[in-house]
C-alpha cells in the first residue's frame, strides 16, 4: 500500500523526470497511484513486460517465503526434541532455542556459559559507549582497559574463583568478536605505518613497506593461517609453543593491515602537496605533520573503504575454522551435527548470518554517522 | 638596516631532471631589507623562494639563512624553518582546523609555547590582520582574502625575522588583494625582512629596497626600486615592465 505522501513525491519526481524544463503543474491524475503506475509501470510496451513478469516473480517468492518463514514456522517445541518440526512444512525456528547456547559459544564448558556471555555483553556495551562523540575522552582509555582486563579475566578465568578454560576450547560469537575486534585494532595502526612507509623517500623503507603489502595482498587469507598454524610451529625451537588463537589473530592483523595500508594510502594521495609544505615550512618535524596535518584529514577521507575492510575482516575470522578454531559459523555448523536437528541447517545458517549481519549493517551505519560528524570542518 | 646578510644565495644551481631551472643564482637579503622579485611564469622565481626553506633542494651553490648552510642536515633545515615564515599562493591553511587552531598549532607543537599564551598570541595577530571575528570559524567559510590574511597571521605566529611570499595575491579576486597587501606592507613597515614573489608592482614601489628580475632561471637584473622602473639596464626588464604594467 502507497502511502499518500510517498505518492505525492512520485508523482512530483515522474513529472519532473518527464518535463524537467516546464513548470507546469502535473495533471490531477498523476495524484492517484493508478496514474502513477500508469505513467511509471506501464507506460511502454517493454515497461509492462518487465513489470508483469518482476510482480510474476514476486508472486512466485514472496509468498512462499512468509509462509515457510513465518506462518508454517515452528517456533518452539515442548520437548526438546525435534519432532514438532517434522510435522510441519515451514522453518524450524525451535533450533534457536535448543541449540542457541552450543551456537553462541562453541565449545566453551557449558556450565561456564555465562561468562563468555557476560564477556560478549561487556564488549558490546564498550562498543555503544565508545560511539558518541562526547565520550571520546581520556576516561574512555581508562575504561576500555579495565574492560579488556574483566573480559580477559572472564574467558580465561584461572584466578579469583573462576576455573581456567584454554583458548582452545573458546568459541562462538565471543571468539568471532575478539579476533574481529583485535585484528582491526591492531592492524590499524600498522597499516597507517606501512602506507606511509610505501611513500616514504628512504629506498629501504619504502622497498620493505611495498614488498610486505604486495606479498600478503597476493596470497589468501586462509594460506596465511594455514602457515600460521602449521608451518609457523616448525620453524619454532623445541619446547616452544605459541597459542594457536594468538597465530590466527596474528594472521588476520597482519593481513587486514597489508590491505587496509592501501586504503589509507588512497587517502594520503588525496591530500593536497600544498598541506604537507605548509606544514614543513612552519617547522613541524615529520611525524608531528603527519599526526596532526596530513592523517586526520586522509583518514576522513578514506572513512568509507576502511570500514569496508573492518566488515571484511570481520566476517573473515570465519576462515579460522580450518585452523580448528570454533568461531560463531564453525560453531553453528557443530550445532546442526546433532542428527536430531540436522535437516534444518539451511534454519542454522539464516540465524548465523543475521549475527553476521546485524554487526557489519551496525558498522557501515556508524561510519555513515562518523562521515557526517566529522565533516564539519569542510562546511561552508 | 645591518649589514650582515641574513639570506645569501652563492651561485646556486638546481635542476628538475634534465630541465636547469635555477642557474647560477646570487642574491643577498641584509636584515630588514624588502626584496621584490618578479618575471614571467617558469623564470624560476617560485622554486629560489622555495628553496631558502628548503621546500626545494638545491643540487650545487650554496644557500646561508643566519648563517646556517642548508643541507642534509635536518636539524639545520628545522632550525632555519622555525625562523623563516611562508605564505603560498594558495593560501593552504590547514581545513580540518578552526582558524585559531591554525595559529597555535606550530607554536604549541615546535615550539612547545603553553596554550593559553600561544591562544593570547593568536588572537593578537588576528586584531593585526583585522579578523579577530573569524577566530572560531574553518578556513573553507572564509573568503579568500581573509584565508590569505590567517595564513599571514600563521606564519607570523612562529615569530619569525624573515617572512617569503610566494606570489600571495595570485590566486585572489581582484577586490580582495588590497586587503592583503596591506597587511603586508604593515608588516614591511615595522621592519620585518622579506622576500616577495609577486607581480604587484604598486607594492613593489612602495615597499621594495631591492628588485630582482629574473627570467629562464637567472637573476638578470637587481636594482632599487627608483632605477629599477624607471631606467632598466636590460632589454629583457623592458620588455617585461612594458608587458605588465602597460596594462
Amino acid at each position: 500500500m502507497i502511502k499518500p505522501e510517498d505518492d505525492i513525491h512520485a508523482a512530483t519526481a515522474a513529472a519532473d523526470v518527464e518535463e524537467p524544463s516546464s513548470a507546469v503543474v502535473p495533471a490531477p491524475a498523476l495524484w492517484k497511484p493508478l496514474g502513477w503506475a500508469k505513467s511509471n509501470l506501464f507506460d511502454s510496451v517493454p515497461n509492462t513486460i518487465l513489470t508483469l513478469l518482476a510482480l510474476f516473480l514476486l508472486w512466485e517468492t514472496v509468498p512462499p517465503l512468509i509462509g515457510w518463514g513465518l506462518l508454517h514456522a515452528t517456533w518452539s517445541v515442548a520437548d526438546g526434541t525435534a519432532g514438532a518440526c517434522r510435522d510441519s512444512a515451514g522453518a524450524c525456528w525451535a533450533l534457536m532455542g535448543e541449540k542457541n547456547r552450543l551456537m553462541l559459544f562453541g565449545v566453551y564448558p557449558y556450565d561456564q556459559h555465562w561468562r563468555p556471555l557476560l564477556a560478549t555483553c561487556i564488549v558490546i556495551a564498550m562498543l555503544a559507549t565508545s560511539a558518541p562523540r562526547r565520550f571520546w575522552r581520556r576516561e574512555l582509555g581508562y575504561a576500555w582497559l579495565a574492560a579488556i582486563v574483566v573480559v580477559a579475566w572472564l574467558m580465561w578465568g584461572g584466578v579469583l574463583g573462576l576455573s581456567y578454560v584454554e583458548t582452545g576450547l573458546w568459541g562462538g560469537l565471543p571468539l568471532t568478536l575478539g579476533l574481529a575486534l583485535l585484528g582491526i585494532v591492531l592492524a590499524f595502526p600498522l597499516s597507517i605505518v606501512l602506507a606511509l612507509g610505501r611513500r616514504s623517500n628512504l629506498p629501504a623503507i619504502k622497498a620493505i613497506c611495498t614488498g610486505y603489502i604486495e606479498l600478503v595482498r597476493g596470497v589468501p587469507l586462509v594460506s596465511v593461517l594455514f602457515m600460521a598454524s602449521v608451518m609457523f610451529p616448525l620453524f619454532l625451537p623445541e619446547g616452544v609453543s605459541i597459542d594457536k588463537l594468538l597465530r590466527a589473530l596474528v594472521g588476520i592483523t597482519l593481513f587486514t593491515a597489508a590491505y587496509l595500508a592501501e586504503a589509507v594510502r588512497g587517502g594520503l594521495q588525496a591530500i593536497p602537496r600544498g598541506q604537507e609544505e605548509a606544514a614543513d615550512a612552519l617547522g613541524l618535524p615529520y611525524w608531528r605533520k603527519m599526526r596532526l596535518i596530513v592523517l586526520p584529514q586522509a583518514l576522513r577521507l578514506v572513512i568509507p573503504p576502511i570500514v569496508n575492510q573492518f566488515i571484511s575482516c570481520f566476517k573473515d575470522t570465519s576462515l579460522v575454522t580450518i585452523v580448528g578454531l570454533y568461531d560463531l559459523l564453525a560453531a553453528s555448523k557443530a550445532a546442526l551435527a546433532d542428527p536430531e536437528w540436522r535437516p534444518y541447517f539451511v534454519e542454522g545458517y539464516i540465524i548465523a548470518a543475521v549475527i553476521y549481519w546485524v554487526f557489519c549493517f551496525s558498522m557501515s551505519r556508524y561510519s555513515q554517522w562518523l562521515e557526517r560528524q566529522l565533516a564539519t570542518g569542510h562546511r561552508r | 638596516m645591518s649589514d650582515a646578510p641574513v639570506v645569501e644565495l652563492i651561485d646556486v644551481q638546481k635542476w628538475y631532471g634534465a630541465f636547469h631551472v635555477l642557474k647560477d643564482v646570487n642574491l643577498s637579503v641584509k636584515k630588514g631589507e624588502k626584496v621584490v622579485v618578479c618575471g614571467p611564469s617558469g623564470s624560476g622565481k617560485s622554486t629560489m623562494i622555495r628553496c631558502v626553506n628548503r621546500l626545494e633542494e638545491h643540487q650545487a651553490g650554496r644557500i646561508l639563512v643566519n648563517n646556517i648552510e642548508l643541507g642534509d642536515d635536518l636539524k639545520a633545515i628545522e632550525a632555519i624553518r622555525k625562523d623563516v615564515g611562508m605564505v603560498f599562493q594558495s593560501f593552504n591553511l590547514f581545513p580540518h582546523l578552526t582558524v585559531l587552531q591554525n595559529l597555535t598549532l606550530a607554536p604549541t607543537w615546535v615550539k612547545h609555547v603553553p596554550k593559553a599564551e600561544a591562544e593570547d598570541l593568536a588572537m593578537q595577530l588576528l586584531e593585526r590582520v583585522r579578523i579577530p571575528d573569524q577566530a572560531k570559524k574553518f578556513p573553507g567559510q572564509l573568503s579568500g582574502g581573509q584565508q590569505q590574511r590567517v595564513a599571514i597571521a600563521r606564519a607570523l605566529a612562529m615569530k619569525p625575522s624573515i617572512m617569503l611570499f610566494d606570489e600571495p595575491t595570485s590566486a585572489l579576486d581582484p577586490e580582495m588583494v588590497k586587503e592583503v597587501l596591506d597587511v603586508m606592507i604593515e608588516l614591511a613597515g615595522e621592519g620585518m625582512t622579506m622576500i616577495c614573489v609577486t607581480h604587484e608592482m604598486g607594492f613593489a614601489r612602495a615597499v621594495a629596497d631591492t628588485m630582482v628580475f629574473m627570467a629562464e632561471g637567472r637573476v638578470i637584473e637587481m636594482a632599487p626600486p627608483e632605477q629599477f622602473f624607471s631606467d632598466p639596464k636590460s632589454d629583457r626588464t623592458r620588455q617585461f615592465l612594458g608587458q605588465i604594467i602597460g596594462h
